[in-house]
């Protein structure tokens, strides 16, 4: 599964270990995380995100 | 410095640090710069923001010329960096406030830098806000600007908003407001302010730009966190930050180098020249005698960047390393760029410089030119014509955004 990185603040979304204070379990991939779902960081949106390199 | 009344009932009663030259440890502030915190005095006395650790007796002194720090019932915080919320322990225990008001992430961050989970936090987002008798406190978070937990205040009755970082510049001074200074020094510490600290978050600087906006915030003045306070010129400051944050094309270029036996610096000024030939702004900067601080502030309307380096022990100069460095985190957009080099032997250096500029996602202009050790007249042509060609690129540039 792609690990995916904030474009504004450089936090890495893994979905090894998901975002569960976001209400996001860990095991989902970045494409399954709901499009309201926001940068636990900085608060940008999903489309702020690029697939990590 | 004496407090100002800046409204009815609310108070400068921040701290001009004059000789401050060093600001937070990456960029220069040669005019120094201050602390802004603000006192509202009403039915709930509430304080905004502080200032760093060691000036809390002066932050004291301030309050204490308008009533007792204790009578102090809310502190609102902003933004947690240590020069705002450096002085939170000493203010805590001198006035044990009814409420801290914060972002979530300035609650965790407040726990994270002083570890006191029995402070009475009342975090707040978007949209809350708070009475304090006859004035409301609407907050606005403003993550990323320039923090994860920074913050606006904004208090309709006054039509006064509490910015924070944001619009800030480093201007140590005896004038608070816009009116009493010159207006173009004053502009020019803004946007040196700007590309030194926001430029990152220009994405979300026309975020916050257009949810201000959407709210329909009437605001007469902007009482940022450091330097002066913005009351004649609001107009002009937000359109700069509209502005700063588009980072429009323009037709400028900045060479920066470092050098030993000044071959490399000789390669800069041919590359001037045919820069200048195309009608195109330069300023060259020698990075011994300019801070990477300086040099951002005049790449802040320049769309060229034009970088050299001696080879060194197979690499570039340490100076030159610092300024790449400074700038990629800095993230500009839209530039167009171009690396030259001299060396002695082995001349690593041009294929690194032209490796960084990409990494910074710059457009940059290959290959460059190298020179082994001193630049004859025929490397000096090609210099100037890298010239030329970096000045088409800008050009085009700014023909294509008009």
């Amino acid at each position: 599964m792609d690990k995916y990185v904030c474009t504004l603040c450089g936090y890495v979304y893994d979905p090894a270990v998901g975002d569960p204070d976001g209400g996001i379990a860990p095991g989902t991939k970045f494409e399954d995380i709901p499009d309201d779902w926001s940068c636990p960081v900085c608060g940008a949106g999903k489309a702020d995100f690029a697939k990590e390199n | 410095m004496p407090v100002t009344e800046i409204k009815k009932d609310i108070y400068w009663v921040g701290i001009v640090d004059w000789n401050i030259h060093d600001f937070h440890g990456y960029s220069k502030s040669p005019q120094g710069t201050t602390y802004n915190a603000y006192l509202v005095i009403d039915d709930k006395i509430t304080l905004f923001d502080s200032v760093p650790a060691k000036f809390q007796m002066d932050l004291y002194h301030q309050v204490r010329s308008i009533i007792p720090l204790e009578k102090i019932d809310y502190i609102v915080c902003n933004h947690i960096e240590p020069d705002h919320a450096g002085a939170m322990p000493f203010l805590m225990e001198k006035i044990r406030p009814e409420k801290v008001f914060c972002s979530k992430m300035g609650h965790r961050m407040l726990l994270d830098h002083f570890h006191q989970p029995d402070w009475p936090y009342h975090p707040v987002q978007t949209g809350d806000s708070i009475s304090l008798g006859k004035r409301t406190v609407q907050f606005l978070e403003t993550r990323m600007l320039h923090w994860p937990d920074s913050m606006f205040s904004y208090i309709p009755e006054d039509r006064l908003l509490i910015s924070n970082d944001a619009f800030g510049q480093n201007i140590a001074s005896s004038e608070r407001f816009d009116d009493e200074i010159d207006l173009a020094m004053l502009m020019a510490a803004s946007s040196h302010y700007y590309h030194n600290i926001v430029l990152p978050y220009s994405q979300r600087v026309t975020a916050v730009l257009d949810e201000v906006e959407k709210l329909g915030l009437q605001i007469d003045m902007i009482a940022p966190d450091h330097g002066i306070i913005w009351r004649s010129n609001v107009p002009l400051i937000l359109q700069a930050y509209r502005d700063y944050a588009t980072q429009k094309p323009n037709a400028k270029a900045v060479i920066v180098y470092d050098t030993m036996w000044h071959s490399t610096e000789k390669m800069a000024k041919a590359i001037a020249e045919g820069l200048m030939e195309e009608g195109v702004a330069v300023k060259i900067m020698h990075l011994k005698q300019y801070h990477h601080s300086d040099v951002m502030g005049e790449l802040a309307d320049a769309t060229g960047i034009i970088c050299g380096s001696p080879t060194h022990n197979n690499g570039i100069l340490p100076l030159v390393a610092d300024f790449l460095t400074y700038m990629k985190g800095l993230r500009p957009v839209g530039r167009v760029g171009a690396a030259f080099a001299s060396f002695g032997w082995s001349g690593e250096s041009l294929n690194i410089l032209n490796d960084w500029l990409k990494s910074a996602k710059i457009e940059v202009v290959e290959p460059g030119v190298k020179s082994k050790n001193v630049p004859d007249h025929a490397k000096l042509a090609e210099c100037k014509d890298l010239g030329r060609q970096v000045a088409m690129a800008i050009k085009a540039k700014v023909a294509a955004d008009a």
